[in-house]
């Protein structure tokens, strides 16, 4: 399973989603690679995957895309990553 | 955690009473990687840009801002600015107000700093730490506790 990262330069808050959401699928057991992608490129890349984690403000940027997009709020926060990968995944 | 203390170059870190806005804060964090020789003066454009264009999102967490352009020719080594505000800032996040953390970020690339934001990220986890960084009164007491 492929899932995306996606911030508007693909350097900063997409690399920390990767690294918190592979910390959270470690724990729920669920394989999957995650990508980290900018705005730009996120469009192309989503053609196979199945889940973009985003922030709340660029949810309505990425409309259209061919994956089911998950806003989330806090990077920081495992829980929430937990919690909203969980309801997708499980 | 020797990538993550390494990338803060030199001068890099700074404590200042107050900045006038976002823009203003976002600009001392690249003014600080341009210092370091982690960029060419342009890279604070692509970080102004990016706020501009994107928003407010680089509050990754409460108080907490990262702030970065795009991968370019600007970017001269990958590397960590750090602005302490003592003064907190508003950023017009949602919920992440108001700031008085601001890292600067230069990449070379997309993937040569992801060793690096892991350490960053398991160093923002540690809320003692951020918290110890947050009564810091001098630029080295910031550099001891980013080891």
């Amino acid at each position: 399973m492929k899932i995306i990262a996606v911030c508007g330069m693909g350097i900063g808050t997409s690399v920390l989603l990767k690294i918190n959401a592979e910390k959270v699928l470690k724990m729920l057991d669920i394989e999957a690679t995650v990508e980290a992608a900018d705005m730009t490129s996120a469009r192309k890349a989503s053609f196979d995957a199945q889940i973009i984690l985003t922030t709340p403000e660029l949810v309505e940027s990425l409309r259209g895309v061919n994956a089911e997009i998950i806003a989330i709020e806090h990077f920081f926060d495992l829980e929430e990553l937990n919690t909203k990968l969980s309801k997708a995944l499980l | 955690m020797a990538i993550f203390s390494e990338a803060f170059g030199k001068d890099s870190i700074l404590i200042r009473e107050s900045v006038a806005s976002r823009e203003d804060a976002i600009s001392i964090a690249g003014e600080l990687l341009v210092l370091s020789g982690k960029a060419k003066n342009e890279y604070i454009s692509s970080m102004l840009e990016a706020i501009e264009q994107f928003g407010p999102y680089i509050v990754i967490s409460p108080g907490i801002a990262l702030a970065h352009g795009k991968p370019s020719d600007a970017v001269l080594e990958t590397g960590l600015s750090l602005l302490l505000i003592r003064e907190a800032i508003e950023f017009k996040h949602s919920q992440n107000d108001p700031v008085r953390l601001v890292f600067g970020l230069a990449a070379i690339d997309h993937n040569s700093h992801i060793g690096l934001m892991s350490e960053l990220a398991e160093f923002l986890l540690d809320s003692d730490k951020v918290n110890s960084l947050l009564t810091c009164s001098e630029s080295w007491q910031i550099r001891s506790l980013l080891r």
